[in-house]
């Protein structure tokens, strides 16, 4: 039985250099070869400054931009290490917001926001995505119908004919792969690029 | 509920039945010690192994020397992971500067990755050095794996040998399940990863400047080399806190698809491998029919109950219904690239294997949508399960049924020819009772200590839920958790350390036990009188007992959580 303790040892370091470092080094290698885009993180840059990554979601707040969903993702609080303060699409600390479904906490943030959708847009009723949080804070879509919801405000701040915002829109939704894989989405960021370029922002 | 979600769903069940026969009768092939086409490559890798080692490869060990060799390999890779975690800050690999990781969340930690559990008490991105993730982490991802698929050949050794009093090579079944499994596999299917869009550097993260001129920074990593093998070895740690959630960790709708395959493809051709091995495929087909009835009820039970929505959000103006431009339901704790049908699928999937991964937060599924991962759990994992415990789980609940049917016609009960005898039986019914024994013992401590109570973050029901549902992952090596307790204390660390460790270990040593027992039973002709166990009768009797054992034993506490839950949610009460 004691026989068994040299190779007990001897193969965790041996599996450790095989599956641990060559293994994952040697992947990065070629990575980083056949795919560097996607290797570095899909990472967008304008002007070139990095400005994000095509994967991961954005706080936007402004007016002229499309709004992704709501995000529960918080960072340390500055003034007391052991607490912690919302800081939606903190990309280095994703989490949900782990709210059960008959949870008050939960109930209540939907009403909010939905009473600041409505305002926003009363024709339609509000599409559930945008008034719930991802699964990772770092939801880099919305749906279709999360997007076509958000046309009349964005047209107003921007001063453009809606029908030119929803074009934009239908031009810009992902659809599933091969008409059955997933769900349609549209990128948030991506839109907004597209919408900036469109009006000549820079 | 819609049609194309169903589709969706056929896909991913055509595509692991079809891979099921060829892979099971590769992995016959390798366990069984022929060559195979990576031989030629990997020989001399394997044979410098057994050197380094001290290995013989040609000796065959008795089912004791195979455990006691199975546990002092547990205990090296534990030591060698609590050291890394300890040790990290002085280490390569590590541009966000994470500090050494403290004691009892490092021990959770090990414990958690040596017995395929993954639970994550910590948050990867904030604690987990690079260094820490490739040569700790993922190495466990690789040989937690190939130990459980180790095993579960054992077993069926056991069942196919005859009067033999050996059950395999430890060493040689862990060395050939890594080299020629589980690494081809990860390697190929990693680069897809890369290539659609997962990260795979050792930069420090990145700083960007949103479009609205804020500051992000967004972390970075070895993701997929990490993420392959989290799946293909039901491992389920994730390299992000949000694990297969986060965008890094499974960017779009393919990959989601892949991640899915990839947990149940080892533990289906197991099945395959098992029949194959006692010498009739039909045996196996048996037992991956009984695996594929209860995996096609829970997914039937979470998307129809996902599928219409949170009925408190009905009076606000909210449109949860689907439709061309939306999925619509329960979007709380989602990816809209996912939606609800493959939310729903992936739970099912990662709970009835051990796999633990999400791509959806359990914590915010609906009451009725959040029993089904904990009742897969609760069965055992055997519904493909993990990577080899699902097979040895699944014998055990096998050798039960026949027993039961034994009993009914007064027989003596057979299995594949063997005779199960008062010694089997009573091993299983030890393996099957240590998992209510953790489960319930432990959740009813924590949730009379105020160290347990302090745990949950929602009020009522679902905080008990959150309680039960950590044990449960814990004591099954599950390792998702409805996520909003807070785990990362010397008290949760520590119980759902040792939960852990029941979980893996006391139902091993007795499986290892049947199996040493079988082997060295003759092999009974079959007669008239024999119960076929590859027929419709046997697999709706294992599904029976299967539900019965599980549903007698658990409907209590599961009373006390998501079924209270669900009424009270009808009944428009919130907490």
């Amino acid at each position: 039985m004691l026989k068994q303790i040299r190779p007990a040892f001897m193969m965790i370091v041996a599996m450790t250099i095989i599956t641990g470092l060559i293994y994952p080094l040697g992947m990065t290698g070629i990575a980083q070869i056949l795919f560097p885009h996607q290797a570095q993180g899909s990472l967008v840059s304008k002007d070139g400054k990095v400005i994000g990554s095509d994967l991961i979601g954005q706080n936007f707040a402004d007016e002229k931009y499309f709004h992704g969903r709501p995000s529960a993702t918080t960072d340390t609080d500055p003034g007391d290490a052991t607490k912690s303060v919302p800081a939606p699409y903190n990309a280095a600390n994703s989490a949900g917001s782990n709210a059960g479904p008959t949870s008050k906490a939960l109930v209540d943030r939907v009403i909010q926001d939905a009473e600041k959708l409505k305002a926003e847009n009363p024709s339609l009723p509000i599409p559930v995505d945008l008034v719930t949080t991802s699964a990772s804070g770092l939801d880099p879509d919305i749906t279709p119908a999360g997007a076509f919801f958000q046309v009349p405000r964005v047209a107003k701040a921007r001063g453009l004919p809606e029908d030119r915002v929803r074009q934009l829109v239908k031009d810009s939704i992902q659809d599933r792969l091969l008409g059955i894989i997933g769900e349609p989405h549209v990128n948030v960021l991506r839109l907004n690029l597209a919408l900036d370029t469109l009006t000549g922002v820079k | 509920m819609t049609v194309n979600g169903w589709i969706q769903i056929a896909l991913f069940c055509a595509i692991v039945t079809a891979l099921t026969k060829p892979l099971g009768g590769y992995m016959a092939r390798l366990f069984s010690g022929e060559r195979t086409f990576l031989s030629p490559v990997l020989g001399p890798v394997e044979r410098a192994l057994y050197r380094l080692g001290g290995v013989d490869e040609k000796t065959e060990h008795h089912w004791l020397t195979y455990g006691v060799a199975m546990l002092f390999f547990s205990v090296a890779g534990f030591l060698a992971l609590y050291a890394l975690q300890r040790l990290q800050a002085v280490l390569p690999f590590n541009p966000a500067g994470q500090a050494a990781v403290e004691e009892s969340l490092a021990f959770n930690t090990s414990v958690s990755f040596v017995t395929n559990t993954n639970w994550q008490s910590y948050v990867p991105e904030t604690t987990m050095s690079y260094f820490t993730q490739m040569a700790g982490l993922t190495v466990h991802n690789f040989v937690s794996a190939a130990t459980g698929i180790a095993l579960a050949v054992a077993l069926v050794r056991g069942f196919a040998r005859r009067s033999a009093q050996t059950v395999g090579n430890f060493w040689v079944d862990l060395t050939r399940g890594t080299l020629y499994l589980l690494l081809p596999i990860s390697i190929v299917v990693g680069l897809f990863f890369v290539w659609q869009g997962m990260p795979q550097n050792l930069g420090a993260y990145t700083e960007a400047t949103t479009l609205e001129g804020a500051k992000q920074v967004i972390a970075q990593g070895p993701v997929a080399s990490q993420e392959v093998i989290k799946m293909l070895g039901t491992n389920g740690g994730g390299f992000f806190n949000a694990n297969s959630a986060h965008p890094f960790e499974n960017p779009n709708a393919l990959t989601n698809l892949v991640q899915m395959v990839l947990i149940f493809v080892i533990a289906a051709a197991l099945t395959n491998m098992f029949g194959r091995m006692v010498g009739n495929q039909r045996q196996g087909w048996a037992i991956f029919a009984v695996m594929g009835l209860l995996f096609l009820a829970g997914v039937a039970v979470l998307y129809s109950a996902e599928a219409p929505g949170n009925p408190a959000f009905a009076s606000l103006g909210i449109d949860q219904a689907a439709g061309a431009f939306q999925a619509g339901g329960n979007m709380e704790g989602k990816e809209v690239r996912f939606g609800i049908a493959n939310s729903a699928l992936f739970a099912t999937i990662t709970t009835d294997a051990s796999c633990g991964a999400v791509n959806t937060m359990h914590d915010s599924l609906m009451p009725l949508a959040g029993m089904v991962p904990l009742v897969n759990i609760m069965l055992g994992e055997i519904i493909f399960g993990g990577v080899g415990s699902g097979l040895y789980g699944m014998l055990l609940f096998a050798v039960l049924a026949v027993f039961i049917a034994g009993l009914m016609v007064g027989r003596t009960p057979e299995y594949l020819g063997k005779k199960i005898e008062a010694k089997e039986v009573k091993m299983a019914m030890l393996a099957i009772l240590v998992l209510p024994l953790s489960i319930l013992g432990f959740t009813a401590i924590a949730t009379v200590l105020p160290d347990g109570l302090a745990g949950p973050a929602n009020q009522g029901p679902h905080g008990f839920s959150e309680i039960l549902y950590a044990y449960t992952s814990a004591t099954g090596n599950n390792g998702s958790a409805f996520a909003g307790i807070s785990a990362n204390t010397t008290f949760y660390n520590s119980t759902l350390g040792i939960a852990m460790f029941v979980g893996r270990f006391l139902m091993i040593v007795p499986m290892l036990a049947i199996a040493g027992s079988l082997a060295a039973k003759k092999i009974v002709p079959p007669s008239g009188g024999t119960f076929p166990t590859d027929s419709p009768l046997f697999v709706g009797l294992l599904v029976g007992v299967i539900l019965i054992v599980g549903g007698l034993t658990y409907f209590p506490a599961l009373a006390l959580g998501p079924l209270v839950e669900h009424l009270a949610m009808n009944a428009g009460t919130l907490y």
